[in-house]
């Protein structure tokens, strides 16, 4: 089970990766694993502004539909347009291809440090674990 | 009678494996305060019985009157193929297909029928089904919202009254507006309005809703009605007569987004009303906001081809209270019957079904005419019309005590229109005979002396 | 009792058979597939060629119809091998928890196809009418007794708009009461999928409260979400657990306290017909599933019915038109009769040729024979539970009404065998599998519902057959985990038929060339 270090971690399986003013938003493999095969993912339209915790879309499986909240507040600025032709990237590659919004943080201070709703990776593992 | 097949010993063998005397003890969880005392019901029937009390009420529904009655509901010639398929087991004593892999029977039929409502209608998107045309037009109304984000939606007063009325209660439900666009003395919607109403910015419009046929018969401009619908960027929705197809312009011809219809002249028995067979469709965009089953073709592990229920993550059982719609059961066994009535006419014998009734229809405006009854509407139609009769109820009363039903009284379904207040919807089919619009001339003529 | 044919061991590559195979038909071609121009059978005789030449030709088809063309014999040929595709009541042992899937009688399919009923036009005149109008009435009588209600409307298609007719009373209720702070619906956790997505089509927001570890709805969860702002409370009694709420006294009075009122889906009535009446122990509104309870067909999917029935306090809120004694007579109401009604929820009267079955249902078993009808469910149920007590989790300890929750929680943990692959290795064994994965709140479960219509000898069997599953999970479980192995189609691509997905074939223009197979 992956867990890369240098994200950020959401109770609801939502990674962060910080860069700068912006960060990028996906799922973690332990979600996209629980899901299944991944069929669809619903996102808004560039320009949309989230609240943290908001939630912004949908990602679909066979089985399941499953809410995406945003991990922090911010403006979607860019969409993986991937994803409609290839939602398996949400699968094959979570981390990386499988990724699906960026946002420009509202407020970047506010997502410097570890947090409960923003958890640093070593908690996040331990909160899979415990399953 | 019973249909279990339990003894009396069974029942003690399967009540001495759980170690209890008395099925009592299995009802023990119930409180005492509201446990029911049996029922005051009659006693069962053997079969015999049971038939003779079923044949004496069928005995009282007058079938055998000479009816020029449609509005909705159309007496056709049912191919004898369609009942026999029907009537296999297999088909309707089996459950919704969760287990593709032992109800490809069910599955396939769903696919053929998706396909071949798709081909009549040009929309690439049909779902396994809505209860009837009324619940498939609210619907697609609240389609026409969830895709715009608007709260309003217009629809012709000359749309089927029960879609309307049907569709107003389901509106209920939000904060959404229904408003009811006029007709013109030709019997078509009056575009003039609908284009006022488009053009209200304060209160934009989600979709455009019109039949065609409609309601009174009479086709409607639909290609002209479409284009002011987008060009205010609502959707348009095309209610349709399934039949008629055939021979008029399919609804993707003239810019639908969405058709819906009532399916029942698809091979279903009128039975009173149901049950019967919601048809939507939509374009390919538009399949995630698509409510009900959809059925799709894919492979199993061994490369044979398959059917499957598809995209089923937007289903109620799945998605909850976020689904697009509550809906659970399909009319699947009504679909099977459109499905093997379409398949066993074929394009010539649908075709022939659709001119015959517009044969009829002619034939009967001419008969009426002979006797000095007209039209209301100068609109085009296809089988169905509207005609002035002085004190059509009474009439409509009369005819019945002489083997007719005149059709549908339009005060019944417009009460506060005094142009619509002796007016007779009537319709001819492939099975109408010239003996009866001869009959049903006299009739009326003598009636209205 | 029935001996149980010993299942191949895995050869190489996993193919071992099951001991029965009843789903054995061949795969057919698609009607478009099977098309050839100019076969066709004489159904209707031709029109005169002018027939549609008043019709403006910019509001007439142009180019063919691109519909598959077919002579009877094909036909009947096609379907009928596609039938043979199906599993089905008619076929085998349908254990289907949540659907009651019982013997649907044939005396019921004469009856709706009689010509009287079956012929009748849906807007004849009352008078034409009176046959089918009593029983209507007559059935709803039956539906009062049944339920303890005070009025019953048989208008709506399906248990899921039963459920919208009944949500939008409760709202309309508490309007005319000048109430609108009423915005929420409770569901327990348990709930059919139907019902959160009912309270959202009628625009509440849904409230959830958990269950207590012994399946109940928990009281004290129900007493903190309510509140001024609950309209209503949807419970299903017996629970989707297939257990009754014990509580069910002060689960009524918390709702009552509140000013909300009660709804009941009745979805489990197989279980306590005769032995609770929904309106008497305090309900305000149920509905019924002809198609689980009173034996109308699944076809496949529907259709079925979902008469509402109703207390005191909705009556004047009923769908309209209602049925109504008139003297010796039946008539329906009038236009502007009943102004609280909520209107209409379905083109027409509703599924009458459903109904017909339903009444002819109740009055072959009449009161001895539905109280029976709910005995033998019941006691079925309890018996094979406790026949697969040593083989699965039984997660409550509580009585099983008409049906029980099974988990192969340990089982999965001890040999990665899942409930699903369990529930497709028993296709093999000649069996439809049991509800899976339903309710939401127990895990790797199968809701078994045995019904009563079915013999001593066959639960027997499928308990054997599952035991013998059981047993091969832990000696083979590749072999499940590639179940089925002996159906016309093995297990599908779902992944693909949802991310690309084909749902018809490829466009006709009317003109095709014969397709080679």
């Amino acid at each position: 089970m992956q867990v890369p270090d240098d994200l950020r971690y959401t109770q609801d399986h939502e990674w962060l990766r910080i860069e700068g003013n912006e960060a990028v938003v996906g799922i973690t493999e332990y979600a996209a694993t629980q899901l299944g095969d991944i069929v669809f993912v619903e996102l808004p339209a560039t320009g949309t502004a989230l609240d943290a915790a908001q939630a912004f879309g949908v990602i679909e499986s066979v089985k399941t539909a499953s809410d995406l909240f945003a991990p922090a507040a911010g403006e979607i600025i860019a969409i993986n347009e991937s994803l409609a032709d290839k939602p398996e990237l949400v699968n094959d590659d979570p981390y990386g291809e499988g990724w699906m919004v960026r946002l420009k943080l509202s407020d970047p201070a506010a997502v410097a440090a570890p947090s409960d709703h923003l958890m640093d990776p070593d908690s996040y593992r331990k909160l899979v674990e415990a399953g | 009678m019973t249909y279990g097949p339990h003894t009396p010993a069974d029942r003690e063998w399967m009540l001495g494996a759980l170690g209890v005397d008395s099925i009592d003890a299995l009802f023990a969880d119930i409180p005492v305060a509201v446990r029911a005392h049996g029922l005051d019901v009659p006693h069962g029937l053997d079969e015999l019985s049971l038939s003779r009390r079923l044949e004496l009420l069928a005995g009282r529904n007058r079938t055998d009157l000479v009816s020029f009655l449609g509005a909705g509901a159309y007496r056709h010639h049912i191919p004898a193929t369609v009942d026999q398929i029907l009537s296999r087991g297999e088909f309707y004593t089996a459950y919704t297909p969760y287990q593709p892999e032992i109800s490809q029977g069910t599955l396939q039929t769903i696919y053929e029928y998706q396909s071949l409502i798709a081909q009549l209608t040009g929309l690439d998107i049909v779902s396994a089904s809505h209860y009837d045309g009324a619940a498939a037009t609210a619907e697609a109304a609240l389609m026409t919202v969830r895709a715009t984000r608007r709260d309003r939606v217009l629809v012709s007063r000359a749309v089927h009254r029960h879609f309307v009325d049907t569709t107003r209660t389901y509106f209920e439900g939000g904060r959404l507006e229904l408003d009811e666009l006029p007709t013109l003395p030709d019997g078509t919607t009056d575009l003039g309005a609908l284009e006022r109403e488009l053009a209200d910015a304060a209160r934009p419009v989600a979709g455009v809703i019109l039949g065609q046929p409609n309601a009174f018969g009479i086709l409607e401009n639909m290609a002209d009605a479409a284009r002011l619908a987008h060009a205010a960027g609502a959707l348009f929705v095309a209610a349709v007569e399934p039949v008629s197809l055939a021979v008029l312009a399919p609804p993707a011809d003239y810019g639908a987004d969405i058709a819906v219809g009532e399916g029942q002249p698809l091979g279903i028995p009128l039975q009173y009303g149901g049950p019967y067979l919601g048809l939507l469709c939509a374009r390919a965009d538009l399949v995630r906001q698509v409510p009900g089953r959809l059925v799709g073709r894919t492979t199993d592990v061994d490369g044979r081809r398959a059917f499957v229920m598809t995209l089923r993550a937007r289903e109620q059982d799945i998605r909850r209270d976020k689904a697009a719609s509550n809906i659970c059961t399909n009319q699947a066994l009504c679909a099977l019957a459109a499905t093997v009535y379409i398949a066993t006419l074929g394009p010539h014998g649908l075709r022939d079904v659709a001119a015959l009734g517009a044969a009829r229809a002619k034939q009967l405006e001419d008969a009426l005419g002979a006797v000095g009854v007209s039209r209301i509407h100068s609109g085009p139609y296809l089988n169905e019309f509207a005609v002035r009769v002085p004190g059509a109820r009474r009439v409509h009363a009369t005819l019945v005590e002489r083997g007719f039903v005149a059709g549908l009284p339009l005060a019944d379904w417009y009460p506060d229109d005094p142009a619509l207040e002796d007016a007779l919807l009537l319709c001819a089919t492939e099975v109408t005979t010239d003996d009866d619009i001869a009959r049903f001339a006299t009739a009326l003529r003598e009636v209205t002396r | 009792m029935t001996a149980l044919v010993e299942p191949q061991p895995v050869q190489a590559e996993g193919h071992g058979l099951g001991p029965k195979r009843v789903v054995g038909g061949a795969l057919q071609p698609t009607l478009d597939e099977l098309s050839r121009p100019g076969r066709a059978s004489a159904m209707v005789p031709h029109p005169s060629s002018d027939a549609l030449e008043r019709i403006p030709a910019s509001q007439r088809r142009s180019g063919g119809l691109g519909l598959p063309e077919l002579n009877e014999p094909e036909v009947v040929r096609h379907f009928v091998n596609l039938s043979q595709l199906n599993y089905s009541i008619d076929t085998g042992f349908y254990p289907l928890g949540s659907c009651t899937m019982k013997y649907n009688p044939k005396i019921n399919e004469w009856a709706a196809r009689l010509p009287g009923f079956a012929a009748l036009h849906p807007l004849a005149p009352d008078a034409a009418a009176q046959g089918t109008l009593e029983l209507l009435w007559e059935l709803e009588q039956w539906l009062i007794e049944i339920s303890g209600m005070k009025a019953v409307t048989l208008q709506p298609a399906a248990g899921a708009q039963g459920e919208l007719t009944g949500i939008l009373m409760i709202r309309a209720y508490h309007l005319a009461r000048g109430d609108t702070a009423r915005t929420e619906v409770i569901v327990p956790d348990s709930s059919h999928g139907t019902n959160p997505a009912t309270a959202s089509m009628a625009g509440f927001k849904t409230v959830t409260v958990k269950s207590t570890a012994e399946g109940q709805v928990d009281l004290e969860a129900l007493r903190a979400a309510l509140g001024p702002q609950t309209a209503a409370v949807m419970l299903t009694n017996p629970s989707t657990l297939g257990m009754f709420e014990k509580q069910i006294e002060q689960l009524l009075d918390a709702v009552h306290g509140a000013g909300a009122l009660a709804y009941m889906d009745g979805a489990n009535m197989n279980a306590i017909l005769g032995k609770f009446r929904p309106g008497e122990a305090g309900f305000d509104v149920m509905h019924f599933n002809t198609h689980k309870t009173f034996s109308t067909p699944h076809g496949g999917g529907g259709p079925g019915a979902g008469p509402v029935a109703v207390g005191d306090k909705l009556l004047p809120f009923l769908p309209w038109p209602r049925v109504l004694r008139n003297g010796e007579g039946f008539r329906l109401e009038r236009a502007g009769e009943r102004p609280t009604s909520i209107g209409r929820v379905r083109s027409y009267q509703g599924s009458v040729g459903v109904l017909v079955r339903a009444y002819a249902y109740l009055l072959a078993h009449g009161a001895e024979g539905l109280i029976e009808v709910s005995e033998d469910a019941v006691l079925a149920a309890n018996y094979l539970r406790s026949r697969l007590a040593g083989t699965f989790e039984m997660p409550f300890a509580q009585v099983s009404k008409h049906e029980f929750v099974a988990s192969a929680s340990a089982i999965k943990k001890r040999t990665g065998v899942r409930m699903l692959d369990i529930a497709k290795r028993l296709i093999d064994y000649g069996f439809h599998p049991p509800t899976i994965y339903f309710p939401l709140t127990v895990d790797e479960c199968m809701l078994v519902e045995p019904t009563e219509t079915e013999s001593v000898e066959t639960l027997d069997a499928f308990a054997e057959a599952l035991i013998s599953i059981v047993a091969e999970a832990d000696s083979y479980p590749q072999l499940l985990h590639d179940a089925p192995h002996d159906s016309p189609v093995r297990r599908l691509d779902e992944a693909t038929a949802a991310r690309q997905p084909d749902l018809r074939w490829r466009p006709m223009t009317g003109a095709e060339p014969v397709c080679p197979q």
